[in-house]
């Protein structure tokens, strides 16, 4: 039986109760994205400002959602303000591996293996171990609700366009 | 006369518990759970008669033949349809309404022509116009939906206009609202236009009578009316659907096949191409006996006064906090009760209050209902809707008013 305080972590509802980089940046200079999860209406705008050295300057995150897209959005504007583009793309890999690796272990309970999880996720490429995800690690407890998944998955896959459009991989 | 206390029993899927808690259904505007009976029919069905329809003359066929017929002629005089040729068994609402705009829509709209629905219809009263939108080029109009919940009729003429067709919704799935069908039915035809009623939501819950309604087609999904997945009703009036070109193409729909063409078969099987889906006519079939053993008119008397009951209790117990959309009056709505919950850290997602619920065994659908223009109108993007039906009772209702609480002392800072 999976508890509500697997999902809901007392750190997840601090970052939705008091979400970090709340906003908007000008455009240009900063690139804006936005993420929409068809399912639910949420909805999450990510800006980034990328200076010259490829550096991740700047971050503000808009839009709407459950607490789980929210505080996903919050500590990742949090987790990757200050750090380059390639590290940023690293987190994104180490944590949608965390949004999925863990749904192995959880075993058990055939509801588990739902089709919502991982369809993006490139499995071979797991490097989880390497990359410090601190504070985001407590969303971990989300891969035993399925359809929750893609709520906390939303900022990143977002994130990701926004690199590729501040930054395109050569 | 009411329904009796000890309803739950006949439905196994409430029997369980999850999370320790014994399971609350509030999502029978979603799909509807299954009485006992009509799993045993469905079951005695394969058990027994199975065999493939209106092509063997062996014993089993005409028996699988006769079960297809009798469940619907049962359709036939649920919905008091002068014949029961024109009940025809589609896949689902959806299946219906596609048919609905392919066929006759197909055969009757041109380029420019209008067709009119209202903000509060169905994702399935609405893509299969816009299809016809980008393929035929008609003229898609919108009824608009008041600050109450009801349609907004002002402009009703305006809209008519010019119109071949009014295709909407009897009862709201997010509003709960009950529509003036007759008088929709009046205005349509007063401009020369033809009525559709999407009945998903009514023909579970209110008695129902086509011809009362004054309708051309009347659609309806079985799996919200205590029937199975897999069987929906397309009816309309025998001479509109003589006049239809068929949908499918195949088996079934023919009479004559050459290599220069075939011909169709007799209403309805001329819409029923393929083998039919007999095991779940069987259960719809099922599914009616039981409904008319409660009595619709029980039906409908249990649903208000269990929303009457709802809506106080919810009310009583969460205040300001909760806001119901829809009419206020319990007479004017079905049970469907969707819902915006505020707490004092501000609007909880719900997403975030279905979760909750679950974990008190309580079933609600939280999202845009298929209902997304209605969703614009009302300005969210999500909402939170618990229905009701036969096997609700007020204690289902105490315990979601609980777990309610649990959300907000969650959420709440
Ligand atoms: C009003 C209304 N129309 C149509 C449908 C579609 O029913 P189905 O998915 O069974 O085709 C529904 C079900 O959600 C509904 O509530």
């Amino acid at each position: 039986m999976n508890g509500l305080e697997d999902l809901y972590r007392e750190i997840i509802l601090d970052h939705y109760r008091t979400p970090r980089n709340r906003g908007e940046l000008e455009t240009p200079p900063a690139v804006r994205a936005d993420g929409f999860n068809p399912l639910c209406g949420d909805e999450i705008v990510v800006y980034i400002d990328v200076d010259d050295a490829g550096v991740i300057s700047d971050v503000a995150i808009g839009g709407q959602g459950c607490s789980i897209s929210q505080s996903s959005a919050s500590m990742m504007s949090a987790a990757i303000k200050g750090k380059t583009v390639s590290t940023a793309r690293d987190l994104i890999v180490a944590f949608k591996g965390l949004m999925s690796i863990h749904e192995t272990d959880i075993g058990g309970d055939g509801s588990e293996s739902g089709g919502e999880a991982g369809s993006d996720i490139d499995m071979s490429f797991d490097n989880t171990d390497d990359m410090a995800l601190g504070d985001l690690e407590a969303l971990k407890g989300v891969v035993k609700f399925p359809v929750r998944i893609k709520c906390a998955t939303l900022s990143w896959n977002t994130l990701a366009e926004a690199l590729e459009e501040a930054s395109p991989i050569q | 006369m009411s329904l009796p206390t000890n309803i739950k029993d006949d439905f196994p899927v409430l029997q369980q518990s999850f999370h320790g808690k014994s399971v609350v259904y509030l999502d029978s505007g979603n799909t509807s759970q299954k009485p006992q009976a009509v799993i045993n029919a469905m079951s005695r069905y394969y058990e027994a008669d199975n065999a493939n329809v209106h092509r063997g003359s062996y014993e089993l066929a005409v028996r699988a033949t006769a079960a297809l017929e009798d469940a619907r002629a049962k359709v036939a005089r649920f919905i008091n349809a002068p014949s029961t040729s024109e009940v025809v068994f589609t896949k689902n609402a959806t299946e219906s309404l596609n048919l609905l705009a392919r066929s006759w829509g197909g055969a009757n709209l041109r380029a420019g022509d209008a067709v009119v629905i209202s903000e509060m219809e169905h994702h399935a009263n609405i893509v299969p116009w816009h299809m016809l939108v980008a393929e035929l080029g008609i003229e898609l109009r919108w009824i608009p939906v008041d600050d109450r919940g009801h349609l907004d009729l002002t402009d009703l003429d305006r809209l008519l206009d010019g119109a071949k067709l009014l295709s909407v919704t009897a009862m709201s799935n997010v509003l709960g609202t009950l529509n003036d069908i007759p008088r929709l039915a009046k205005a349509a035809h007063d401009a020369g236009a033809l009525l559709a009623v999407d009945a998903s939501q009514y023909v579970p819950h209110v008695a129902t009578d086509v011809q009362a309604m004054g309708a051309d087609f009347v659609v309806f999904t079985g799996h919200k009316m205590l029937g199975p997945m897999g069987i929906g009703v397309f009816w309309s009036r025998a001479e509109i659907l003589e006049a239809m070109p068929p949908f499918l193409g195949g088996g079934e729909m023919i009479l004559q096949v050459t290599k220069e063409g075939f011909t169709t078969n007799e209403i309805p099987w001329k819409f029923e191409a393929g083998t039919p889906m007999v095991a779940e006519a069987v259960g719809l079939g099922a599914a009616i006996d039981y409904l008319n053993e409660l009595g619709m008119d029980n039906v409908r008397k249990h649903e208000v006064e269990l929303t009457a009951y709802a809506m106080r209790k919810l009310t009583e117990t969460h205040g300001d906090r909760i806001t119901i959309h829809g009419p206020s009056e319990p007479s004017e709505r079905g049970g469907v009760l969707s819902f915006v919950y505020t707490g004092s850290g501000g609007e909880i997602h719900p997403h975030d209050i279905a979760q909750v619920l679950d974990q008190a065994g309580v079933c609600v659908r939280a999202g845009h209902h298929c209902a997304k223009p209605l969703m614009t109108v009302l300005g969210a993007n999500a909402t939170s809707r618990a229905s009701l039906y036969v096997y609700n009772d007020e204690s289902d209702i105490d315990q979601l008013a609980a777990a309610l609480t649990a959300a907000d002392d969650m959420f709440s800072f």
